[in-house]
């Protein structure tokens, strides 16, 4: 029966359905909304740096491309919010292929500031493109998305599209990093040379992670878009994929629950912070550090290390002799 | 190179063995000339081509998943004889999941078959470095190769662990599996080679069966030296 109620699938449905019945302002469903799209883009970022060992600086990005082909296409009403979704997907799928077959052969820190440079360049025509983008000041009138009729325009409804959405995508990756393809990615981050020798194509594969995280990414995009009707540049710029990089390692590099929690912590602590917001970026870094010196394997292990060694004890002390 | 047999590779330090594997196994490309498998020419291709074509190796310095448990590592060996893509494992399509447990079967039995299975699920890293060695054998054993490089496989190893290797070694051979020995553990060259190649600075002094290099002149003035006692 504990085993039944510590399965962390149902805990996470059971998350996912009680807590509307606690929260009633629309304000903390807009947060809860948020931290699922920083789920879905921690999620897949974890499955590139986590698993595959591969950096990536400039994953805002994909974020940015998604969100703003669904807001560019949605709020000239030029196409169905679906559609655009799908669209943005393939641009940003594309992009990543593009760029990932020369960026990719690079590696530690060249690898870093490719991305990083990519991060920059897309942030630039975000700005400057202001026939489509609407510049620095933004994009308005994003449409809400609707399901068979039915409108989600309100924090509230979209709460379940999102949060289907992180399940599925949270199945999805536990289940791609413990299958075949998921073996050869976890073991070329260990021993590229080891892994070619078995006949592993690791150049093919860390362009496939890359290009389906960039995918993520542009989801969560096209999710923040209808989301919030409203974007602008400065969500997609490179703090925010330093924050990205962030989020993956406080909740652990190569832990799938640990994306959930990374982005959680890092999305509701700057709200309660707001009284330090000129400060936000030395927080972050503050964070990071803490967890890299006290907890270097993430919140999710380095909090379970703790709870178990803590059972041990206690269980000692209660054993009969 | 015949089929089914164990040929070694001797030589002093930058004889250029290991470069020889390097070559046969994709991870450099020669300068000139041509290397045959089966009849095809497979100079210059990458490393990941060579090996889906049955050629497995293992390496000077053992090179484990070391975050993979050990049953892992063994599973990522037989990825050249499995298909399912990264799609077909994360939907979790029956297809892809039949394949999953074959690895997972087959897997298990080669670690039981060197004795392994018991820490199965402890990290790679965990390991000894005599186990390490086996594993790194398991595991390209688990691709079912043609042929097998073995880059001095005793290094590391104690008295008890190198015979037990050499068995391994043997045993092989009998199914069929043709190996590529590195070895500086004289007597376990002996033992096991149908053949023994000498190098000394990149050029082929002797090639012939383990007594007749035992007593090549150019082979002791180079290697052995007068005080071996094969």
């Amino acid at each position: 029966m504990t085993r039944l109620l510590l399965n962390p699938w149902l805990l996470f449905a059971a998350g996912v359905l009680l807590v509307p019945q606690a929260v009633t302002n629309q304000y903390y469903f807009t947060l809860l909304n948020i931290i699922g799209i920083h789920t879905i883009l921690v999620v897949g970022l974890n499955l590139l740096m986590g698993y595959a060992g591969q950096i990536s600086l400039g994953h805002a990005a994909f974020f940015g491309l998604g969100a703003y082909t669904s807001g560019i296409l949605t709020a000239a009403g030029v196409v169905n919010p679906w559609l655009a979704l799908l669209l943005g997907l393939v641009v940003s799928g594309s992009a990543a292929f593009l760029i990932g077959i020369p960026v990719l052969k690079l590696r530690g820190y060249y690898l870093a500031m490719a991305t990083l440079g990519f991060g920059v360049i897309i942030f630039i025509v975000l700005v400057q493109g202001h026939r489509f983008t609407g510049g620095p000041s933004g994009l308005h009138g994003i449409p809400s998305l609707s399901l068979g009729g039915f409108p989600l325009d309100t924090p509230f409804r979209l709460y379940f599209l999102v949060w289907t959405c992180v399940g599925l995508l949270l199945a999805f990756s536990a289940n791609l990093v413990d299958s075949r393809v998921g073996r050869a990615l976890r073991a070329l981050h260990d021993s590229e040379t080891a892994a070619q020798s078995l006949a592993v194509h690791t150049a093919r594969l860390k362009l496939q992670i890359f290009v389906l995280s960039a995918l993520y990414a542009s989801l969560a995009g096209s999710l923040y878009a209808h989301t919030l009707n409203f974007i602008a540049p400065s969500s997609f710029d490179i703090m925010f994929s330093i924050k990205l990089v962030t989020m993956v390692v406080v909740g652990g590099m190569a832990s799938i629950w640990g994306s959930l929690l990374g982005a959680a912590t890092l999305t509701v602590l700057p709200e309660f912070l707001a009284f330090f917001q000129e400060f936000e970026v030395v927080i972050y870094g503050a964070i990071l550090m803490v967890v890299m010196i006290f907890l270097p394997r993430g919140l999710v292990r380095g909090l379970m290390d703790l709870w178990e060694r803590r059972h041990r004890l206690t269980e000692g002390g209660t054993t009969p002799g | 190179m015949p089929p089914g047999r164990v040929k070694a590779v001797i030589g002093p330090n930058g004889a250029g063995k290991t470069t020889l594997f390097n070559l046969v196994t994709g991870f450099l490309i020669p300068d000139a000339g041509r290397i045959l498998f089966q009849g095809e020419e497979i100079q210059g291709e990458p490393a990941h081509a060579t090996a889906a074509r049955g050629i497995a190796r293992t390496f000077q310095l053992v090179q484990l998943f070391d975050h993979l448990t050990v049953l892992e590592n063994v599973m990522v060996g037989r990825h050249r004889l499995t298909r399912a893509g990264m799609l077909a494992g994360a939907l979790r399509l029956p297809r892809a999941r039949r394949e999953d447990a074959a690895i997972r079967r087959d897997a298990w039995e080669a670690l039981e078959m060197v004795g392994l299975a018991v820490r199965a699920h402890q990290p790679a890293a965990a390991l000894p470095l005599g186990l390490k060695r086996l594993l790194e054998i398991a595991r390209a054993l688990a691709a079912q190769p043609i042929l097998l490089l073995l880059d001095e496989p005793a290094s590391g190893l104690d008295p008890v662990e190198t015979e037990r290797l050499g068995e391994m070694i043997l045993d092989l051979k009998a199914r069929g599996v043709t190996v590529l020995l590195v070895e500086h553990d004289m007597s376990l060259t002996m033992e096991v080679a149908d053949d023994i190649a000498v190098l000394n600075y990149g050029r082929l002094i002797a090639e012939g069966p383990p007594r007749a290099i035992q007593r090549h002149p150019e082979v002791i003035a180079a290697y052995l030296g007068t005080d071996w006692q094969g």
